[in-house]
This record gives structure tokens, C-alpha cells and sequence, in this order.
């Protein structure tokens, strides 16, 4: 019988970052910012478009690209397979606060662009040429059973294959990030066990690993 | 001239956030959209910006964006020509 298994993950929190599991970023600092520019280097991106950003699309283009790199699956010939649905609870207010601030003077075109929640899905999907269905949905924490379901939804349709899901949510230095990339399989598990699988990935205590 | 390209030079890295460029990176001529340094729609607005903040100067006509904003000198010779005219 068709399931569902998470074929990858990729965690942001506390200035590290987890991919599967594995520490691959770790940093004394305490700027969200520093540290954004610090990881970008360290993973050797060359994709000059990602200093615009605001910090929400950094988080989700950093978090999509160790995602991509390290996925052990075979990505789907057609771009429009591949479905994009996330969620956050700050929607794009650690941008909105900062354009309001920079209207008091001149308003700043390039932080009016990023003064939506889901600009960082258009950066995920620009940036790994990904045209499938999506979606982001602002709730008051990460809701597992809300990303499972629609995800499995999408992924019951005919022509979606594959689906990059998750929590992306940034206010000034907080920053808590779970990425993942969800597909159906012949030994997959059902709606429910995956549900609770994410949960149990969220909820991992990632101080204590490779710590 | 000189300086006021090398001062446009570092206002539009810290105005754009090209932070992987430094300011004498950029040519003289070297366009400034689609080839050259491949700024965008949003990039111009903010050379907009730039020119009210720093030199008082606004662009009356949008059509002649495309001349003023070929280059960093042609941003250069429209600010001189407008600031004492």
C-alpha cells in the first residue's frame, strides 16, 4: 500500500544548523544576521541574490540548498512535481517592522518586496527551479498534523511527486527552521505515523547532538 | 568626477547589498543591468532612492532611467548636471 516517508531534513535553531541528523554548522554568535553571512560562506553558495534577501528567505534558501545537496533521492524530471508547502508564525513581521522603521524616512523598495510570508517560497522555488503547487500558512506554532495532511493532500494528486514542507519562522534574532522533503512510497508510512514523525524530529533536543 | 563615482560606487554596494562586491569592482562603464553587474526592477528603484537621499535629485521623467542608470558614470554625469544646473 502507497504511504508517505520524509526523505530528508534540515534543522535551523539556536545559530547551527542540522542536516539529517548531523551538525554541519555551528556558531558562537548571537546576530542572526553574522550568522546567515557566516553559514552562506561556509557552504560555498554562490548565488549573489541571497544578500537582498530578507532574513526569513536567507533561513529558507540556506536551509533548501543542504536540503537539495544532501537528499538521497532522485529529484522528478518535471519541475512541476515538485510542491512547496510552509508555515511560521511570525509571517513576515521581522520584515514589515523594519520597512515601517525605513518608511519613516525613505521607504526601501528592496525590504517592501520581502513584506510577505511566502516571497521565501518564490526564492525556495527560483532558486531550485521548483513550478509545483504551494502554499504558506501562518499558525501560532509548528503544527504538524496541518503540514502532514495538506502536504499528503498534494501529494494524492496526479503530477505531484515530491513535497519540500516545513516551519520557517524568523522575528529579529529568533530563528527556528525544520525543512523537509516528504514523498509518497510503496513502503511508506501512513498520514498519521508521519505526523507524528515530524513531531518527534521538531521536537528533538538538537543541543545534544554532536554537541 | 572621480570622487563622485568612487563615492557612487560604495553608496550603491551598501544601497543594494552587493556585500559580495567591493566598490572598485564596479567599471566606470560596466552596465549596470541585465549584463555587467545584473541589477534587477527593485535594484533601480533603490538607485531611485539613493539619488533623493544623497543628492536631492528625483527623476522626473522615469523614461530616461534606463540612460541615467546605464552606468555608474552616466549615474555620475546626470548628478553633476543636475546639481548645477
Amino acid at each position: 500500500m502507497m504511504g508517505y516517508k520524509i526523505s530528508g531534513y534540515c534543522v535551523i535553531r539556536n545559530f547551527s544548523i542540522w542536516v539529517n541528523h548531523e551538525r554541519c554548522i555551528q556558531s558562537s554568535t548571537t546576530s542572526l544576521e553574522e550568522f546567515l553571512v557566516a553559514a552562506y560562506t561556509q557552504i560555498n553558495m554562490n548565488y549573489p541574490r541571497y544578500y537582498k534577501m530578507d532574513s526569513l528567505s536567507k533561513v529558507g534558501i540556506l536551509a533548501a540548498e543542504l536540503l537539495w545537496r544532501d537528499a538521497k533521492i532522485i529529484r522528478p524530471d518535471s519541475p512541476e512535481s515538485i510542491a512547496v508547502i510552509l508555515s511560521n508564525a511570525h509571517a513576515s513581521l521581522d520584515t514589515d517592522v523594519r520597512y515601517w522603521e525605513s518608511a519613516k524616512k525613505q521607504a526601501s523598495p528592496a525590504l517592501f518586496v520581502y513584506t510577505l510570508p511566502n516571497i521565501v517560497t518564490g526564492e525556495i522555488c527560483i532558486r531550485h527551479n521548483l513550478k509545483g503547487e504551494n502554499a504558506f500558512f501562518i499558525a501560532e506554532r509548528f503544527d504538524p498534523v496541518l503540514l502532514s495532511d495538506y502536504a499528503g493532500m498534494v501529494l494524492d494528486q496526479p503530477g505531484t511527486k515530491l513535497c519540500m514542507g516545513g516551519w520557517l519562522d524568523v522575528m529579529n534574532d529568533h530563528h527556528d527552521v525544520f525543512l523537509y522533503l516528504m514523498e509518497k512510497s510503496e513502503d511508506g508510512n501512513s498520514a498519521e505515523e508521519i505526523r507524528a514523525t515530524l513531531n518527534t524530529i521538531y521536537q528533538l533536543d538538537y543541543g545534544k547532538i554532536n554537541s | 568626477m572621480e570622487k563622485l563615482i568612487a563615492d557612487l560606487k560604495k553608496q550603491i554596494v551598501e544601497a543594494l547589498n552587493l556585500k559580495h562586491l567591493k566598490p572598485e569592482d564596479i567599471g566606470d562603464d560596466e552596465p549596470l543591468f541585465v549584463e555587467g553587474l545584473g541589477l534587477d526592477s527593485i535594484d533601480a528603484l533603490e538607485l531611485i532612492v539613493l539619488l533623493q537621499q544623497q543628492y536631492n535629485i528625483k527623476i522626473s521623467n522615469p523614461q530616461e532611467g534606463p540612460k541615467i542608470f546605464k552606468s555608474v558614470k552616466t549615474i555620475a554625469a546626470y548628478i553633476t548636471a543636475h546639481q548645477t544646473a
